[in-house]
């Protein structure tokens, strides 16, 4: 196998859009997609442009913008960025292509970490578009390359899914040749296809639909068992035959070897008569689908008799839980997990920007609306000074209409933002604050790039997808732009004025932002401290604790043992310092 | 025992556990196997109990090693080898550095980080082997090659020639630290000390 190197799914995606001869490839970070773009840009191909947008709305719109220019085009996105960027694709699917679109959406079954695990194969239902799911890198490879095809032969934009287990597994690709668009590049200026007005989009209604017939005779043509069909049939044991596909395909085949089975390379729409085949060629027929159950109702729709089975609908498949179902086979015999050990969730760097906020925050009665990020962790103990988390962009607006429900009586609200998502979508939710006369105090917390996903440039970062110098947006100039005038910039290491801040934005009359400015911690361009240490004026009152930093620990198991300071974690932010009432961390020169 | 092909590696956030199992795969693939991994990244990095995947064989289906057929767990921390020691097969091993790092909870003082912690992972497996990496990393000057150490005590156990670990090695960390992680390999390879 000398031939093939290892990469992940996202890397096979990012080359097998250069083997298709993209040109613009835009999206927006998001786990598990983020890697694809980084990996295009890291292959500096000159010919192709490669920009991160400021939401998945706007990229998708740059993508039909260069589609329709005649240049072949990936959008990526996580699958709750497809809820963002689904008004432009549900139009966009009646205008069809000019070169090739590829809409890629990476699915997060169990939630690793999203905030929902939505099923993105309904939006090809949804938008009446195809959709294709790898089941392991070679195919992610592949895939990018047929979808383009596929686009350009049906005028159709087309879903690439991944799901989390396909985006970040390493399996072996073996890359084929290079494909070009047939499309010559340009923009044709044909209204009745591009300006979808009521006039002109119900003549594009009508193609969908021509469209879709023609694509479901597509679907029945590539599903026969040659190995490079992109729905398979694989013939074995005739007892057990398995409708499935995806990483779901990878489990079905461990959890039953012997088994049939039909793997849908294009989910959707579905090879009908080519499964009313395959099922009258089998005893049993079982359909193994990860989420929804979304081939099974298209499948029980057209009359073909399924046999149910317990899959879980909640959470990741796995080789055990198909074995389970649909096998008397029950596995290796397992252990049980070790009781009662302590819990290890994700928790913000040592030295984080984030944590004086959250911390001062805290102490407050205020109602804090939250948003997505690293600093959504400040919902955890003992920060615990978040309240909600939706979607991103959400806390402005949700802060609003709790304060609107509550009239003045409530406690102050205010809402935490990053500054990507604030340029993602939290920009409108502060307008409409300033339209609709609320007090809301919004910290926009600035730390200069989109961390949670791994440093990825914004348009207040002052770099580009190929860590290249950008333009740079200036928050104040921007927030006084939307309406509100009372905007205070505040260091984040300087806790005393943070508080004195707050407490003078929440009394406020109006709208107020606080722009909260300091360089997330693992940005090369960070700033390291002077490491304090912890003298014997130490009481163990475990005051510096409540800021929940990994370099502090109390040195026993005492309930009053005196705290020490983890000199190869500490970044010298100085919060403890600050916080300690008996003024027992000082100096320099750490302990440890 | 027979071949090791299902490797699970553990640890916290940060400790390069990532670079530990794409080296491992790569080993596998130019070893001449069909190879997998997979790991979840994410909002787990940020000091979260982390789990990557390595498998090897014919034909590797599924990327996840199921319950109760791990052959090799690699932890790069205690506490994170008690929290995935059920993952591992009836006669497999665990390799396991003894370093504590105490998770947040351990740290506030809510909760008791575990003491007695080989004899709960010797429940687990008959073959539990302490590996001081972080500590040997500390010595050679570098804490980064805490997995460089571990990966040379995998070798260890292995069929596949260290030529290929070693070279595999260099190729996958900075070029300026390719010395150290070579002797990181060296001293992880002389590590396990096999009494039982």
């Amino acid at each position: 196998m000398s031939e093939h190197t290892l990469l992940s799914g996202n890397e096979a995606i990012a080359l097998g859009a250069h083997l298709s001869g993209v040109r613009v490839a835009t999206g927006y970070p998001g786990t598990p997609s983020t890697e694809i773009l980084e990996a295009l840009a890291a292959g500096d191909h000159d010919e192709t442009v490669v920009q991160w947008s400021v939401n998945e709305k706007v990229a998708l719109e740059v993508g039909i913008g260069a589609s329709l220019a005649g240049r072949r085009t990936l959008v990526t996105m996580k699958h709750v960025g497809v809820n963002v960027a689904a008004d432009p694709l549900m139009t966009f699917t009646y205008m069809g292509v000019n070169a090739g679109l590829v809409l890629v959406t990476a699915d997060d079954p169990g939630m690793h970490s999203s905030q929902n695990e939505q099923d993105n194969r309904n939006y090809a239902r949804f938008a009446k578009i195809p959709v294709l799911e790898p089941s392991d890198s070679q195919e992610a490879c592949d895939m990018v390359q047929a979808a383009f095809e596929i686009s350009e032969r049906y005028d159709t934009p087309v879903l690439l899914r991944s799901t989390t287990r396909i985006s970040h597994s390493k399996t072996p690709v073996n890359p084929g040749d290079r494909t070009e668009s047939r499309v010559d590049p340009g923009f044709i200026k044909d209204p009745s296809r591009t300006v979808m007005m009521p006039a002109y989009a119900r003549g594009r209604r009508v193609a969908v639909e021509e469209r879709s017939e023609k694509l479901r005779a597509y679907v029945e043509e590539v599903s026969d068992a040659a190995p490079s069909s992109l729905n398979r049939v694989e013939m074995r044991d005739a007892t057990v035959g398995i409708i499935t596909g995806g990483i779901a395909y990878q489990y079905a085949r461990e959890a039953l070897p012997d088994a049939s089975i039909f793997k849908m390379g294009i989910s959707y729409p579905l090879p009908i008569a080519a499964i009313e085949d395959f099922a009258g060629r089998v005893d049993r027929l079982y359909v193994v689908e990860e989420l929804d159950s979304f081939w099974e109702t298209e499948l029980l729709a057209a009359g073909i008799a399924i046999t149910p089975s317990s899959l879980p609908r909640v959470g990741e498949l796995s080789a055990d839980a198909v074995r389970a179902a649909l096998s008397a086979d029950t596995g290796p015999p397992t252990h049980d997990p070790a009781a009662d050990i302590p819990v290890r969730p994700p928790v913000l760097c040592p030295g984080c920007p984030h944590r004086g906020i959250f911390y001062t925050l805290r102490r407050r009665r205020y109602t804090v609306s939250g948003d997505i990020g690293c600093y959504t962790l400040g919902a955890l103990p003992p920060l615990e000074s978040m309240h909600t988390c939706i979607c991103m962009g959400a806390s402005i607006g949700a802060a609003l209409g709790i304060e609107k429900a509550l009239g003045e009586e409530a406690p102050p609200t205010v809402a935490v933002i990053g500054d990507s998502t604030f340029m993602h979508s939290g920009m409108t939710g502060l307008a409409d604050v300033f339209f609709n006369r609320g007090n809301v105090t919004t910290i926009i917390l600035d730390n200069h790039t989109t961390a949670m996903t791994g440093h990825q440039g914004n348009p207040t970062a002052g770099y580009d997808a190929h860590l290249a110098d950008a333009p740079r947006l200036d928050f104040e100039s921007l927030v006084r732009g939307l309406g509100v005038q009372h905007v205070k910039r505040i260091d984040p290491y300087d806790l005393e004025h943070f508080d004195a801040v707050l407490t003078q934005c929440a009394d406020h009359e109006g709208p107020s932002v606080i722009v909260v400015e300091g360089p997330c911690v693992l940005l090369p361009t960070a700033d390291p401290g002077t490491i304090p240490c912890v003298s014997d004026q130490c009481v163990g009152c475990g005051a510096c604790l409540r800021l929940g930093c990994p370099a502090l620990r109390r040195r026993g198991t005492d309930k009053r043992a005196q705290v020490s300071i983890n000199a190869d974690l500490c970044t010298g932010c100085a919060l403890c310092v600050q916080v300690c009432p008996y003024s027992a961390i000082v100096g320099e020169g750490a302990d440890s | 025992m027979s071949r090791i092909d299902d490797i699970l590696v553990v640890g916290v956030g940060g400790q390069g556990i990532i670079l530990a199992t794409d080296v491992i795969a790569e080993v596998f693939l130019r070893a001449g196997h069909d190879a997998k991994k997979s790991e979840v990244h994410g909002m787990a990095q940020r000091g979260g109990s982390v789990e990557s995947h390595v498998r090897r064989g014919e034909e590797v289906h599924s990327p996840l090693i199921s319950p109760g057929a791990v052959q090799v767990l690699v932890a790069m921390e205690g506490l994170e080898a008690l929290r995935y020691a059920h993952m591992v097969s009836r006669g497999g091993i665990i390799l396991y550095d003894p370093l504590e790092i105490p998770p947040l909870a351990v740290a506030t003082g809510q909760s008791q980080y575990p003491e007695d912690l080989s004899e709960r992972l010797s429940l687990y497996s008959a073959k539990v082997y302490p590996v001081p990496a972080f500590a040997l990393a500390s010595e050679l000057g570098n804490t980064r090659t805490q997995n460089a150490v571990l990966i040379g005590a995998l070798a260890s156990l292995m069929e596949i020639p260290d030529t290929l670990w070693r070279e595999v090695l260099s190729r996958r960390v900075p070029a300026r630290a390719v010395d150290v992680n070579q002797e990181a390999f060296a001293l992880g390879s002389k590590a396990i000390v096999r009494g039982s």
